[in-house]
């Protein structure tokens, strides 16, 4: 009868809300257990590394991973930290501007028919691959920076006291400036995308009040969308320095590799801690070497995760952050 | 009353007192230049910014197209590459490797982040929702490599050393937390009266997102799973540390595979000009899918904003 | 259709005619011809022609949709800060036209000043210096200009001197809704433009202040053409002394329907959409 088929379509219906319901929980499960599992798992493999080096890890200028009868194994990943500081610093200075830019131009001074395909156009520099970035990087950036920009900087600057130092030594163009530049080049969409969002939400009656006394365009983004939009924008650019930490192949194609003692200038080459994962890992042989590059994995998802972090509470407004990680 | 409109009748005259005003209005005539060259500064300087950065993309775009287009031919898809230094050759290897893993890293990726997305949309009203999301905002962050790292530390190294598997297990953690993410977005914007409709016709939950919520939305998610496969198909570093890359072709996902990533890599590091020009080639096609693949099903949804 | 419906010169109601307005202090005469907006493609408000009269508060009503508000903003061209959007005709302040191409829209809004339907005082600044943001921003920081004499007075004209004189370096919004919008009101007659517009600014607030900010408005109609917004009819017939009624057709593209003083409109309008709209049948 009608009443005891639809009571067994009731019971097929509960059975299967209680199956789906529970799988569909699985899966949130695993993704928690996949992070979790990741930091754990790189903290222990890291342990040997950690009680072995300690705190010297982070300090130490010397990386050997060869046991001489001179120098004992040890590792130390200061000049790495170093290269990731200094890359990721020059590329923020370098991309903030840019992107600040033409977030304004796009949300302030363009037509719609004019910001919203240029706003498109330099977005889509996120899609294209890391490696890519590396190829051009490579083969047009790093000739170009040694045969042109270099001998420049160093003819102008050079002779500048103090900060001529940035520009002394021979340049081969791998070296740590290019790198920041390919990085700056790489973290612009981010910062752009983002800062257009944030400047998109500064209340219209704030503007509008300021040009109603007569203020020029200047003067209403100084003082009444600046003001409102500095602390999005702050977190637009952690985010984008995040990123910039993070970076592998672009990187490791333009800086050298070359384990160098931290020097002054910006003509060195050196490495990053990301990339001297990348030409390292292959050599890690002994069990203690594969914990020191496990460590140097563990400290960079700690320092990109906490800008990460950082930026998402200036940026609380926006649920999605654009574009990814490539690497 | 009286008293209150009489001051504010002598305040207005008060503001009034001409030569005050004229002076005033004398410094403004002086000041209203400057202002205005000032303005036109800034605006001018805005504008050559979005030019430099426009330059940008358009100088990279244009010199992968013009340095790949020379090195492509038909045995760049269906050679692989020949010994050190000698001429010819494709990447034939590296598109099977990338093909495969992609296939495998989808199969683990999709129903995990499929499965997610719909915890989250549809039963997801907690703290423990929360928490999930934070995960996912977290691990979509995460550097490549250190996905790399952990994929290594974990199957690598013991287990299945390098390997295409591994190089998809990889893959698979930077694809779930994307489709996770696209897909909640996505059936977020189902609303919930067609949801109630379903139900209030007796049809238990499971069945209304799996046959009236997820249909409506298929293009949608589609959409998402698209561009994670577009994303992980340029991913280089967790490669290197996992899948490690190869010479020749290879089916068997316990050895090393090639990818296109790690092959332009590898190409670009040689000092082998052809090598070089292959590498510029596979650069073209490997952008070419992805970011105009991109681009494109971005452009037809509807989203301009470029969002992961 | 719209009669171009042309006063004799400066019709002054009864109220305005007795004041006596030295020459300097007289408003400017405002007038539109052939004014009509668009958003993007789409036009809101077609033809209007209107010559509002110095020193009287002249109410803009319709229902809504009809375009007064869009219409205000036109005024002083804060109408084409929205993307996309533009006016056509003109606006003459004082003959000249101020949709001129050599005209500056900067000078225009220093010249016309606004007051919004929500208060905003900008958030960063404190009352003192909210009321002289605008004489900051035009004429920059002055010596021997007594900025604490401009503020009280300019406090005083809006009745908040008394309520405010002890806290002015606290923050504008730390005020009630009402003393914001006389704040903002402060703030725009500080830099003495010659017309007033103010869109709706009582919608916000509650009769009382609603009823301080009238008060006001009747004062300062000696010193300024004052151009008013009101969805609310009493207020009209309250405050102004011209009033001009605006609908928008099957299109949706506002218009002028009729203009004449306010008692005239109210009890003996020429024009039946503004007989039904007066009593109550619609909008």
């Amino acid at each position: 009868m009608a009443v005891t088929s639809s009571s067994r379509d009731a019971r097929i219906g509960q059975r299967g809300d209680q199956v789906f319901s529970l799988i569909v929980r699985a899966c949130a499960w695993v993704v928690i257990a996949l992070l979790v599992g990741l930091v754990a798992l790189l903290v222990l493999d890291s342990l040997e590394s950690i009680g072995r080096f300690g705190f010297s890890f982070l300090t130490g200028s010397e990386w050997n991973p060869v046991e001489t009868e001179v120098n004992p194994v040890e590792f130390g990943a200061a000049p790495f930290i170093f290269g990731t500081v200094v890359t990721s610093i020059i590329g923020l200075l370098l991309a903030t501007p840019l992107a600040l830019g033409s977030a304004l131009f796009v949300s302030e001074y363009a037509p719609r028919w004019l910001g919203t395909p240029v706003a498109f156009i330099v977005e889509l520099l996120v899609a294209i691959p890391s490696v890519a970035y590396g190829l051009w990087g490579l083969f047009v950036l790093v000739p170009f920076m040694r045969d042109r920009v270099d001998p420049f900087l160093q003819k102008y600057i050079g002779p500048v006291p103090i900060v001529g130092q940035l520009f002394s030594g021979p340049s081969v163009g791998q070296h740590l400036l290019t790198a920041g530049i390919i990085l700056a080049i790489m973290i612009l969409p981010t910062i752009l995308s983002i800062s257009r969002e944030i400047i998109a939400q500064v209340p219209r009656l704030q503007k509008e009040g300021m040009l109603a006394l007569g203020a020029t365009k200047w003067e209403t983004l100084r003082f009444a969308i600046l003001p409102y939009a500095r602390g999005g924008i702050v977190g637009a650019a952690m985010l984008g320095l995040a990123r910039a930490i993070g970076e592998t192949m672009a990187v490791t194609m333009v800086i050298g590799n070359s384990s160098s003692k931290i020097s002054a200038s910006l003509f060195t080459p050196g490495y990053t801690i990301a990339s001297a994962i990348a030409n390292q890992f292959t050599e890690a042989d002994t069990s203690i070497y594969f914990s020191a590059v496990v460590e140097l994995g563990l400290v960079l998802l700690l320092v990109a995760s906490t800008f990460n972090v950082l930026s998402r509470l200036l940026v609380k407004r926006i649920t999605r952050l654009p574009g990814g990680a490539h690497a | 009353m009286d008293a209150e409109s009489d001051k504010m009748a002598q305040a207005v005259q008060v503001n009034s007192a001409p030569a005050a005003r004229k002076a005033m209005f004398s410094a403004e005539q002086g000041r209203y230049l400057r202002r205005k060259a000032l303005s036109a500064f800034v605006a001018g300087l805005v504008t050559s910014l979005t030019i430099i950065s426009v330059m940008i993309l358009v100088i990279i775009v244009a010199y992968i197209f013009v340095n790949g287009i020379g090195s492509i031919n038909l045995d760049f898809f269906t050679q692989i590459p020949k010994p050190y230094g000698e001429v010819g050759g494709g990447i034939a290897q590296a598109i099977t490797g990338t093909i495969m893993m992609l296939i495998v890293a989808g199969i683990i990726a999709i129903p995990v982040g499929i499965g997610t997305a719909i915890y989250l949309a549809e039963f997801g009203h907690g703290w423990f929702a929360e928490v999930v999301r934070f995960t996912l905002d977290l691990l979509a962050e995460l550097p490549s490599i250190v996905i790399g790292v952990f994929v290594w530390a974990l199957l690598v190294r013991y287990v299945t050393g390098y390997s295409g598997i591994a190089g998809s297990v990889a893959l698979a953690v930077i694809m779930t937390p994307i489709i996770a993410r696209s897909v909640e977005e996505i059936l977020h914007l189902v609303p919930d009266t067609l949801r109630e409709a379903a139900l209030a016709l007796g049809t238990p939950h499971w069945r209304v997102v799996l046959s009236v919520v997820i249909p409506t939305v298929l293009p949608g998610i589609l959409t998402g799973v698209v561009l994670s496969l577009a994303r992980a198909a340029g991913e280089t570093a967790p490669l290197l540390l996992t899948a490690l890359g190869n010479a020749f072709f290879n089916f068997d996902l316990t050895q090393p595979m090639a990818a296109i990533p790690l092959q332009i890599y590898s190409y670009a590091i040689s000092p082998y000009d052809d090598w070089h020009h292959k590498a510029w080639a596979a650069t073209l096609i490997l952008v070419i899918v992805v970011a105009v693949f991109s681009a494109a099903v971005r452009f037809f949804t509807g989203r301009l904003r470029y969002e992961s | 259709m719209n009669p171009e419906i042309n006063i004799a010169p400066l019709p002054i109601s009864p109220l305005a005619s007795a004041r006596v307005i030295p020459e300097q202090d007289r408003a400017r005469e405002l007038e539109t011809r052939n004014l009509s907006a668009f958003y993007g493609k789409t036009k809101v408000v077609e033809d209007v022609n209107l010559k509002f009269s110095p020193n009287i508060i002249t109410a803009l009503i319709g229902p809504s949709g009809c375009g007064k508000s869009t219409l205000i903003r036109c005024l002083n061209r804060m109408h084409e800060v929205i993307k996309g959007a533009y006016a056509t005709g003109e606006v003459l302040l004082d003959g000249e036209n101020i949709y001129a191409p050599e005209a500056d829209p900067v000078r225009i809004r220093r010249r016309i000043g606004m007051v919004f339907q929500k208060p905003n005082p900008f958030p960063t600044m404190s009352i003192y210096d909210n009321v002289i943001a605008g004489l900051k921003l035009n004429a920059g920081r002055q010596r021997g200009v007594n900025y604490d004499e401009i503020v009280e007075s300019a406090l005083r004209s809006v009745a908040l001197w008394d309520e405010v004189k002890d806290k002015l370096r606290s923050s504008g919004i730390a005020l009630s809704g009402g003393q914001q919008q006389r704040l903002c009101i402060a703030r725009a007659i500080a830099v003495e433009p010659e017309v007033l517009l103010l869109d709706e600014p009582c919608s916000a607030l509650d009769p009382i202040a609603t009823l301080k900010i009238e008060e006001l408005l009747q004062e300062l109609c000696n010193r300024y053409t004052i151009i008013l917004v009101t969805h609310n009819m009493q207020q009209a017939a309250r405050v102004s002394d011209m009033t001009a009624f605006f609908l928008a057709d099957e299109r949706r593209i506002g218009r002028l329907i009729e203009y004449g003083p306010t008692r005239e409109i109210f009890t003996r309008p020429r024009d039946k959409r503004t007989e039904d709209y007066i009593s109550g049948r619609f909008g």
